[in-house]
């Protein structure tokens, strides 16, 4: 038995995930028009290679990733490119992005493509850039590209490999049904990261609430090295650095990353669209996505295409819009409001959650901090959060930044427990990009300063110069004039006058 | 001997405090206690004013005012004793950081006429102190100073975001943390 | 030594005016001498009052760009002269010298949001005015050649916008996208919440 410990704090909000886990994973189906916003992950957004009434086949590559931190993206089907414009967007802000529009034509018809027959025969490198080129970014949630994530600097030994199989937000069920139904995906993709991280041991951490994904998994990593670790439920024990705490005791430090201790995390997911992609060379193209909330009638998991709108999973799952009144893309704690029905499902979507009112009532509004301090009993990331609340009101950024505001996850365990109902993590989030857009003012006023300094220098430096050669022009007068009185009697300017009249006057003559 | 020195600190800095027990020197307390640096870099100045000035004092009163028969001089001249040490810590101030000596502002030279400095001078005669009696008092003094402006410069910051209701907002709250500061300070009488 | 205490006894006035004296004169001397000692030179907390200004160099405040303001700022003129600071660079400038927040002088002009010069490039006719009144050299182009704005580097001071003898520069408010987009605040606590319970079946939402 592996020894667990305990991170700080943390909730336990009502799971409500046996609704959505009865069944298996269905096949959500082909819908008319994909939307493929080329940014679906953190970086720079990829850039489109096809045009207007380009026909493009299932798996092709049809925008190329921009710069290192990014990531290429690839038709989930076979279809016509139909326009490459700004579309609605899965963002809190309403706002529209760049995006490829497909028209499908409902063949389904693969580009061709191979896998590797072994990729232990392959170099970490390469099974690196197949990752990249296979579009793989991480499916917790966040997006980072996998292949930046797995190209750790050389100096940097990683001795440990985590797969995050917690799953602990409520309602959402996608990786519970991926190791129920595909475990033996996820070790292939475990063995293939150990292959090229080399590491000494290999992790999955699950959540003590899904016993049969646990057998499961368990039956699959029998004879490998891999450890399937079961530790007690509790929100959020899936975050990143709270994982790596339950597993190894060992903090990632304030403002650090987990490689920074050896440690590299991925989601089971991820793994599993790894293994596709090196066993079969197939790009990431599709995702698992929960469908579940008491508006909808069979709430379950889909395996859907990226691009897919959300409306045509609703309806597949039994959607009833009146006993709705907001759609949540994620999942209660840390998901956000949708602005339409029609925003498509992208590479981070893990879940679609249609609530009724009284299953997840919109919140009271605010009272008075009472200075209870349950939130930082309650805060993961050993925060406080009373005070970081106070701070973000008077807008004091420099305390902030002293008191960690940039360590916050976002988790909500704090807005949660908040006896008055204060948004807490909006206040944090409104804070960070206060601070960050501060700081970008600031490198602009720099800069700006930079160039006027400079455009001034120039302007003595021109006035100088001009100076100079005034003097130097007036001097050489002066010389001339002083040459012509006491030289020999010889004015130039006169002579080059007479020279050039007596040669007239020859002209003339000849 | 170290236990004479260490009661007559502790009784400096926490049993009879200069700002809050005794009521001495409120006007830098109240007036450079908005923020913790400012508070930081005041407490330090008084630090250094009320030590040098207490032994200054001291030896002005021993060896110029008693032979010369004119202790009945003694408060110009600490006065004046002061005043220059006031004056020499301005100008290292301004030359070691210009923007705490803009930030004190008046209330630099206002040391000057804070009491404290005026009562420490004047209190070490009364008890009849040695040089280093006088020394440790002053400097007990200065820490009990220091340690009072830091604590209430600490809470007024809270303050400014706290939901203070609006007639008690500013100086108002401010004068009810001090007196509550100050309850809690005499509680420390019968200590030593 | 005796003569001395003798003296002293006869004349106690005049030896405690004398004593004074000495003793402010061997004082004055001493910080005379720190004077000298500690002479500081310049003045560096208009640097940093200098590097709080957004730079836009565009003589709003009534000052010939960010650094004679700051300079004046060193020197004790007030700190809400600057339209293109805002209310965060009043509040920026509060903190580091310790003084009170005030509002912006609305004599200098209002905040507004960041604009940026746009020039209509049918209209314009190559005169390189606007070039030399840019304090930031934003603007690009040479005498007869197209001019057109960097807007990466234009600060909005809009100083541009009078020299053209065309009239065809623009300031256009630079748009929200998605990528500038963050949470707003949420709206302050409301005091007028119901706290007794028998207030909660009260419609009006007003405490009795």
């Amino acid at each position: 038995m592996r020894k667990i410990f305990d991170f700080h704090g943390g909730i336990h909000p009502p799971e409500n995930k046996q609704q959505s886990v009865a069944g298996a994973i269905e096949l959500a189906g082909i819908p008319a028009q994909l939307t493929l916003p080329l940014s679906q992950h953190i970086g720079a957004a990829a850039s489109p290679l096809v045009v207007l009434g380009e026909r493009v086949l299932k798996g092709q590559l049809i925008a190329q990733a921009k710069g290192f931190v990014s990531v290429p993206l690839h038709a989930p089907t076979s279809g016509v490119v139909s326009a490459l414009e700004n579309r609605l967007i899965a963002h809190p802000s309403g706002f529209t992005a760049p995006c490829i529009v497909i028209d499908t034509d409902g063949e389904d018809e693969w580009i061709d493509h191979a896998g590797t027959e072994d990729f232990e025969s392959l170099q970490p490198a390469e099974l690196v850039n197949h990752i990249r080129q296979a579009g793989i970014a991480g499916m917790g949630g966040a997006g980072f590209p996998c292949a930046v994530k797995l190209s750790v600097k050389p100096d940097t030994k990683i001795t440990t490999l985590i797969l995050n199989g917690t799953e602990c937000e409520p309602y959402i069920t996608a990786d519970d049904a991926l190791m129920r139904e595909r475990a033996e995906l996820i070790v292939r993709g475990a063995s293939i990261l150990n292959h090229i991280l080399k590491t000494n041991e290999v992790l999955i951490g699950i959540e003590d609430n899904k016993p049969e994904g646990i057998t499961t998994l368990k039956t699959a990593a029998e004879g490998s090295n891999i450890e399937v670790v079961a530790f007690p439920t509790k929100y959020p024990s899936g975050g990143e650095k709270q994982l790596i705490e339950i597993l190894t005791g060992k903090q990632v430090p304030s403002g650090g990353l987990p490689s920074d201790l050896g440690i590299v995390c991925q989601n089971v997911g991820t793994a599993v669209a790894i293994a596709n992609a090196i066993d079969r060379g197939e790009p990431l193209i599709s995702r698992i996505t929960t469908v579940t909330g008491e508006a909808v009638n069979t709430p379950k998991n889909f395996e859907v295409l990226l691009g897919t709108p959300m409306a045509f999973l609703l309806q597949r799952a039994g959607y009833q819009s009146k006993k709705n009144k907001r759609l949540i893309m994620g999942g209660p704690m840390m998901g956000f409001t949708t602005p339409d029905a029609n925003v498509p499902i992208v590479k981070t979507t893990n879940c679609i959650l249609a609530p009724t009112e009284n299953e997840l009532p919109t919140p009271p509004p605010a009272q008075a901090c009472i200075r209870c301090g349950l939130c930082a009993e309650a805060c993961p990331a050993s925060l406080l959060p009373q005070q970081l609340f106070w701070f973000s009101q008077g807008k004091e950024f420099e305390k902030l930044e002293a008191h960690n505001l940039f360590d916050c996850i976002e988790c909500g365990a704090c807005s949660w427990v908040c006896p008055s109902n204060i948004p807490l993590v909006q206040y944090y989030r409104n804070s960070k990009a206060e601070i960050i857009q501060t700081r970008q003012e600031n490198q602009t006023s720099e800069q700006s300063r930079t160039r006027f300094e400079a455009r001034e220098q120039r302007l003595i430096k021109q006035v100088k110069e001009r100076e100079e050669k005034r003097a130097a022009r007036k001097k050489a007068a002066e010389e001339r004039a002083k040459q012509a009185a006491d030289g020999d009697g010889e004015d130039p300017i006169q002579a080059a006058i007479e020279r050039a009249k007596a040669k007239k006057a020859a002209q003339e003559n000849a | 001997m170290l236990a004479d020195y260490s009661i007559l600190l502790i009784g400096a800095i926490l049993v009879n405090n200069f700002v809050l027990v005794q009521f001495l020197g409120l006007c830098p307390f109240m007036g450079v206690s908005n923020k913790l640096e400012t508070a930081m870099g005041m407490s330090m100045a008084t630090t250094f004013v009320l030590t040098l000035a207490s032994a200054c004092s001291y030896l002005t009163y021993t060896f110029i005012l008693q032979p010369l028969g004119l202790e009945y001089l003694r408060t110009i001249s600490f006065i004046l004793v002061i005043a220059v040490v006031v004056q020499f810590t301005e100008m290292v101030v301004r030359k070691s950081s210009p923007l705490l000596h803009r930030v004190l502002g008046v209330y630099l030279p206002l040391i000057t006429t804070n009491c404290a400095v005026l009562g420490v001078a004047l209190l070490n005669i009364n008890k009849s102190h040695n040089f280093l009696q006088s020394l440790f008092y002053g400097f007990g003094a200065a820490l009990g100073f220091s340690l009072v402006l830091v604590l209430f410069a600490a809470m007024r910051e809270r303050l400014t975001v706290a939901d203070v209701p609006a007639p008690f907002q500013g100086a108002a709250i401010g004068m009810v943390t001090a007196g509550l500061m100050s309850l809690a300070f005499m509680g420390f009488a019968g200590l030593v | 030594m005796t003569i001395m205490l003798e003296w002293i006894t006869q004349y106690p006035l005049l030896t405690a005016v004398i004593a004074l004296l000495l003793m402010g004169a061997v004082f004055g001397a001493i910080l005379g001498f720190a004077a000298v000692k500690f002479k500081t030179e310049g003045n560096p907390i208009a640097d940093q009052i200098n590097e709080l200004l957004p730079q836009t160099q565009c003589g709003q405040c009534g000052f010939p760009g960010c650094r004679p303001y700051s300079q004046a700022i060193a020197d004790g003129e007030s700190i809400n002269k600057c339209p293109p600071g805002g209310e965060s660079t009043i509040q920026a400038l509060a903190d580091l010298l310790d003084m009170e927040i005030i509002p912006l002088d609305d004599e200098h002009g209002e905040e507004k949001t960041k604009t940026v010069a746009y020039i209509h490039e049918d209209q314009c006719i190559g005169c390189t005015k606007c070039i030399q009144a840019c304090p930031v050299d934003a603007i690009l182009g040479a005498a007869k050649q197209m001019h057109t704005v960097i807007i990466s580097e234009c600060t909005g001071c809009d100083l541009c916008v009078e020299p053209c003898p065309v009239d065809c520069i623009d300031m256009l408010p630079l748009e929200e996208t998605l990528q500038s987009w963050h949470w707003a605040l949420p709206n302050p606590v409301s005091r007028s919440v119901e706290i007794i319970a028998s207030d909660a079946n009260n419609k009006h939402g007003k405490a009795a």
